[in-house]
């Protein structure tokens, strides 16, 4: 059943091809993204209940006082079953939170499911909060944008963080100034980011506390009808660079075997360069069988515009986010012409 | 092998000759196996409705937040809870009820509900979106949809693991259709998040532990133990016919046997042969009584729901389904039955010399040894019963106490009739012999004559039970319903216009007001009452402290039920932690309710419980008024007819309640003295063949056949007659157990005991009439038994 309820709530991401027509299509009463918006904060920091499903999904890359790497995963979902919402049981927002902890040898996932009318989970731009049960992601500054500073908690049932999150630069927009295109056919969404955090907290497991330093990546997307009915899965990349520059790359894989690629260039100084279908180049180079599937947990990336050609590893191969909708995601590192950390996410993995 | 053949088809050839024989083996075999498969097919589905119901969201596995006073949990406790982290899940349930019908909605949130409570609700079957949007889906059986149902239900969805009379929904449309938004209860997920408190340390709630013995389950116990035993008696009762039968095949064939040793079949052929043929009879007999079996529990399953519904408030489909591994245990029991019984026949087999003259009466000439010896058993089994009756403790105990009982006068019985037929006075040479010839038969006929005695005594018992319970409950109806009329309001609103407009004709208004409130971790009710001579006047006070009424009156005492008194061991005085403890003022009667209940003041039950709606009332008025006043009601208000009843219809419902609830124990009464009445047949054919050796010098000398006919069945009904007389004390006993005991043990009331000379009237004539058909074949052949025969009897028997 848990399994149902993930399709209901992600039916638009990953598996639209089981429920062809619910989650492709544009459903005539939600809201669809339409080029070269205008975003106005705090406002759309919070929730947007007229279109069908919303993130905040954050990222973080860590080291522990050994240096060891972890890595943690904040998320949550909105998805409606219709573009409104009410203050009691009936509301028809449902959220989903997913939080993950990655050491180098254990992954650690929990999942929460709320309906969004009780107050049992939901997001509020002023004062920005967006929570789940004891989860939460709240701003921390009263000054500047809500997002420059946020603190973070999560709780599963054999891990626990809390983190306190800076941003030293600006929110980022992707594809056309936050437009982003997802298919040939043209499905998109509203996306950005906050790339630029510096994270210090700590880590709780059963084995101890772990207090960690890092960085950070918050993004955030919404949208009614992100996928063509074609594609299957995504694999998705946030790089941190030596330099201080920052770049997003994303695959959205079709049945047909193609892949349709974008990619965010973002310089440390914040500004940014958007790149369409073709530009970067996402290569398997090893698989690891996780939960019974193989999952290609090394990849080759070539960026041929910004002389990029880089091997990612995995921190952990076995960074399963073993929840009702089961994907991959962990922390990884990245050597070749170039060499940092990041985050990698992949889904539609069978 | 061929050998094994040859003594297969010359010993069946026996049944050919003797296909009403082969009946009566049959029909014991199958009655044995259709009454004991029958019960436990009862049973069986009753168990499996129990643990649906149990494990209906999961309350089997999983711990229970519910608020202390029993009512919803605010909202926002919910929510601060979830807040701390802790994983509990929302239900909201409760009752609709209209003029149409009736059903209990469970509200669960799936988005938070812990696996175990997930149930049947969404098991891929249902439209999700549906299921959580206006106006949401009931998922619910056929059975409970097929039923009388509320008006204006959302859509429903077929789910065969909902429990029966209830419906499985979402949160939000339980809240939309019960008018209640604060969760009834939570539940708590097995495992809690890491680094958390206790959640007894997180909240007030009282915290109750899943339910692994539930209440309904606990409360039917001693009803399935009473079908269980009716179905053993009915069993053992079979198993006599069986012997018999056996008994007298083995007899009849000893000369095949001994043909057959003769001409050198080995003695394990001759067995084996037996064995086969005995098994093959018992398959097929099997099957017979598995499918009567199933007709019997099907016919009886609608009584043992109604029973179960009107005693213990089990909601159970009146359905039977089949059971393929039910059928093949029942089989088994058939062949584990048959073998017992033959045991007997096959032993005296086995040890029979080669070549032995046909002894027809030494396997019947059972000694006056065994009958002192199982006189002595039998002494000694009343001993245990009547320690039992005042020691013991606990239904177990009560039911050993009756199977003591029971089986102590079964072995009693040929002793007693032995020993009466002894001080029958005797005039002339004929009758002497008569006494003479009827105690020797005794040993042949004692399992037949203890079916008997036990069928007749399990009667007696049973209908004086029912009996004082059915004159009891109606009495205590009269006192309980004393108001004319009883209305229920659509909402307080509505009572109080009511109320207003008809306060000035009536006598007085009494208002009926309760609350579900757990008393001793059980599910009771609170009662609030005014005070008024109604109750003064007519309330069943089992017990009392001085001036209960005036002390509950002040709103600082309670009056509580009998069987809360009994269960929790309380007596007027002591303390019911009740509203910050009140002192027992009284006990009173309360028959037919599974649960404990309290009664305490108006004042005191709205200062208690302050958000419950008041809109059913009670009205005194002069009787003659009464119906003018009902129509008005119904006329003037618009009130459905269901919402105003007057006395007489509350006291029909609940004495057709009532009598539903024992239609199951007469029904199989009926058919265990059915089985008694073919052990007698059976036995007294067996005993017919057998006994021709001993009439025909009788006849010989010049009693004429029909006289020797007469003389037996005369016999047959004198059989019967001493047996119904020592049955009369024994059922007695047996009544006072199941009053005594039993009753007190199992549903928690003691009635007292009361006699009905007319019913053991009527079962006096049952049992000669069953004895009578049952030697009235017998009989007949003797009467016209060919002279030759008789002569024969003198050239090859002796």
């Amino acid at each position: 059943m848990r399994t149902l309820l993930a399709l209901l709530l992600m039916l638009t991401q990953t598996h639209a091809q089981g429920f062809a027509g619910l989650g492709t299509q544009a459903d005539d009463t939600f809201a669809v993204p339409q080029p070269n918006p205008t975003f106005s904060f705090p406002q759309d920091h919070g929730p947007h209940p007229d279109y069908r499903i919303e993130w905040w999904y954050l990222t973080a890359t860590l080291q522990g006082p050994d240096g060891t790497n972890y890595g943690i995963q904040w998320t949550l979902f909105r998805s409606a079953l219709a573009p409104e919402t009410s203050a009691d049981w009936t509301a028809p927002q449902l959220f989903m939170g997913h939080a993950g902890l990655t050491t180098p040898t254990e992954h650690h996932s929990a999942e929460r499911l709320a309906r969004g009318g009780t107050g049992q989970a939901g997001v509020t731009a002023t004062p920005f909060r967006a929570h789940i049960d004891d989860w939460q992601m709240a701003s921390t500054t009263q000054t500047g944008d809500a997002y420059d500073a946020l603190t973070l908690t999560a709780r599963g049932t054999d891990f626990a963080y809390a983190l306190d999150l800076t941003a030293n630069g600006p929110l980022i927009f992707h594809g056309q100034n936050g437009f982003s295109v997802k298919s040939a056919a043209g499905q998109a969404s509203y996306y950005y980011s906050q790339p630029f955090y510096t994270v210090i907290g700590t880590l709780n497991l059963p084995t101890g506390d772990i207090p960690v330093t890092g960085t950070a990546w918050l993004d955030r997307e919404w949208s009614s009808q992100p996928l063509s009915e074609d594609q299957n899965g995504w694999d998705w990349f946030s790089l941190q660079f030596e330099d201080g520059a920052r770049m997003m790359a994303f695959g959205l894989r079709s049945t047909d075997g193609t892949t349709f690629t974008s990619a965010t260039w973002i310089n440390p100084d914040g500004t940014t360069q958007s790149y369409g279908d073709g530009h970067v180049q996402l290569t398997p180079l090893a698989t690891t069988n996780v939960a019974g599937r193989n999952v290609p947990t090394e990849w080759q990336l070539t960026f041929p515009d910004r002389a990029i050609d880089i091997t990612t590893i995995p921190v952990n191969a076995q960074s399963w986010m073993d929840t009702s909708f089961a994907y991959w995601e962990g922390p990884i590192t990245f050597t070749g012409t170039h060499t940092g950390r990041g985050y990698l996410e992949m889904t539609g993995y069978e | 092998m061929n050998m094994l053949y040859t003594a297969l088809s010359s010993l069946s050839s026996h049944w050919r000759y003797r296909p009403g024989q082969l009946a009566m083996l049959a029909i014991g075999l199958a009655l044995a196996t259709a009454l004991w498969s029958g019960v436990q097919a009862i049973n069986a589905e009753a168990r499996a409705a129990y643990d649906r119901a149990a494990a209906t969201l999961g309350q089997d596995q999983l711990t229970r937040l519910e608020g202390a006073d029993g009512r919803p949990i605010p909202l926002a406790t919910f929510l601060a809870l979830r807040e701390a982290g802790y994983l509990v899940s929302p239900v909201i349930s409760g009752e609709l009820r209209d003029a149409e019908g009736r059903l209990r909605v469970l509200g669960i949130d799936p988005l938070t509900a812990p696996a175990a409570a997930q149930g049947p609700a969404l098991d891929g079957a249902v439209d999700l979106a549906a299921f959580f949007t206006n106006p949401g889906l009931l998922l619910m059986t056929e059975a409970t949809a097929n039923g009388p149902l509320p008006a204006d239900l959302p859509p429903s969805v077929l789910s065969e693991n909902v429990p029966p009379a209830a419906a499985i929904t979402d949160i939000s449309t339980a809240a939309r259709l019960l008018g209640q938004n604060d969760p009834s209860y939570l539940l708590a997920a097995p495992v809690q998040p890491f680094g958390l408190p206790p959640l007894s340390e997180a909240t007030d709630l009282r915290i109750r532990a899943p339910d692994t013995a539930n209440d309904i389950a606990r409360l039917t116990d001693s009803f399935h133990l009473n079908l269980t035993a009716f179905g053993l008696l009915s069993f053992g009762v079979g198993l006599f016919i069986v012997h018999a039968a056996i008994g007298l095949a083995f007899e009849q064939r000893r000369a095949s046997v001994r043909t057959l040793r003769a001409l050198g079949t080995p003695l394990r052929t001759v067995l084996l042969a037996l064995g086969i043929e005995l098994a093959v009879i018992a398959f097929i007999a099997g099957l017979i009584g598995i499918a009567l079996g199933y007709l019997i529990a099907a016919a009886l399953m609608p009584g043992v729901a109604g029973t179960l519904r009107g005693l213990y408030g089990a909601e159970i489909e009146g359905v039977l389904r089949f059971n393929p591994t039910w059928a093949l245990s029942a089989l088994v029991i058939t062949w584990l039955g048959a073998a017992v019984a033959a045991v007997q026949a096959m032993v005296r087999t086995a040890q029979m010399p080669l070549l032995a003259p046909a002894l027809p009466r030494a396997w019947a000439q059972a000694s006056g040894r065994t009958i002192r010896l199982q006189a002595l058993a039998a002494l000694a089994l009343f001993a245990l019963a009547v320690a039992l009756a005042f020691f013991g403790q606990g239904l177990i105990a009560a039911f050993t106490c009756l199977a003591a009982l029971l089986i102590g006068a079964a072995f009693i019985l040929p002793a007693l009739m032995t020993a009466a037929l002894n001080i029958l006075p005797t005039r002339g040479a004929f009758s002497s012999w008569v006494l003479a010839d009827t105690r020797q038969q005794i040993p042949g006929l004692s399992l037949a004559l203890m079916a008997l005695l036990l069928a007749l005594s399990a009667n007696i018992g049973v209908s004086t039970m029912v009996g004082s319970f059915r004159s009891t409950f109606i009495g205590w109806l009269d006192q309980r319903l004393a108001s004319e009329l009883y209305v229920t309001a659509a909402d307080p609103t509505e009572a109080a216009a009511l109320i207003a407009a008809i306060e000035p004709d009536v006598d007085a208004i009494l208002p009926i007001v309760s609350a579900d409130q757990r008393l001793f971790g059980r599910a009771a009710q609170v009662f609030g009452v005014i005070d008024h001579p109604t109750y003064r006047e007519a309330w069943p006070l089992l017990s009392q402290s001085p001036d209960p009424w005036d002390a509950l009156a002040t709103g600082n005492a309670v009056f509580i039920n009998e069987q809360l008194a009994r269960r929790e061991n309380l007596s007027p005085g002591d303390v019911l932690p009740l509203a910050g403890g009140l002192p027992i003022a009284g006990v009173y009667s309360d028959y037919g309710n599974p649960n404990g209940q309290a009664i305490v003041s108006l004042n005191r039950f709205s200062e208690t419980y302050p958000d419950t709606q008041f809109f059913r009332f009670a009205i005194r008025i002069d009787p003659s008024e009464a119906p003018a006043l009902a129509t008005r009601l119904r006329e003037e208000f618009n009130l459905p007819t269901e919402a105003v009843t007057n006395q007489a219809q509350v006291k029909a419902f609940s004495i057709d309640v009532f009598d539903q609830t024992f239609r199951v124990t007469g029904a199989l009464n009926i058919l265990t003295l059915g089985v008694a009445g073919i052990a007698l047949l059976t036995s007294l054919l067996t005993l017919a063949n057998l006994r021709l050796p001993q009439l025909a010098p009788l006849w010989a000398i010049g009693t004429s056949r029909a006289t020797l006919a007469r003389v037996e069945l005369a016999r047959a009904l004198g059989l019967a007659l001493l047996t119904f007389l020592f049955a009369l004390p024994v059922g007695l006993a047996l009544a006072w157990i199941l009053l005594a005991l039993v009753n007190v043990e199992a549903f928690g009331w003691r009635l007292p005991m009361q006699l009905f000379p007319s019913d053991w009237a009527r079962l006096f004539a049952l049992a000669l009439i069953a004895a009578g058909l049952a030697a009235l074949g017998p009989a007949l052949r003797l009467a016209r038994i060919p002279p030759a025969r008789l002569t024969q009897i003198f050239a090859q028997e002796r």
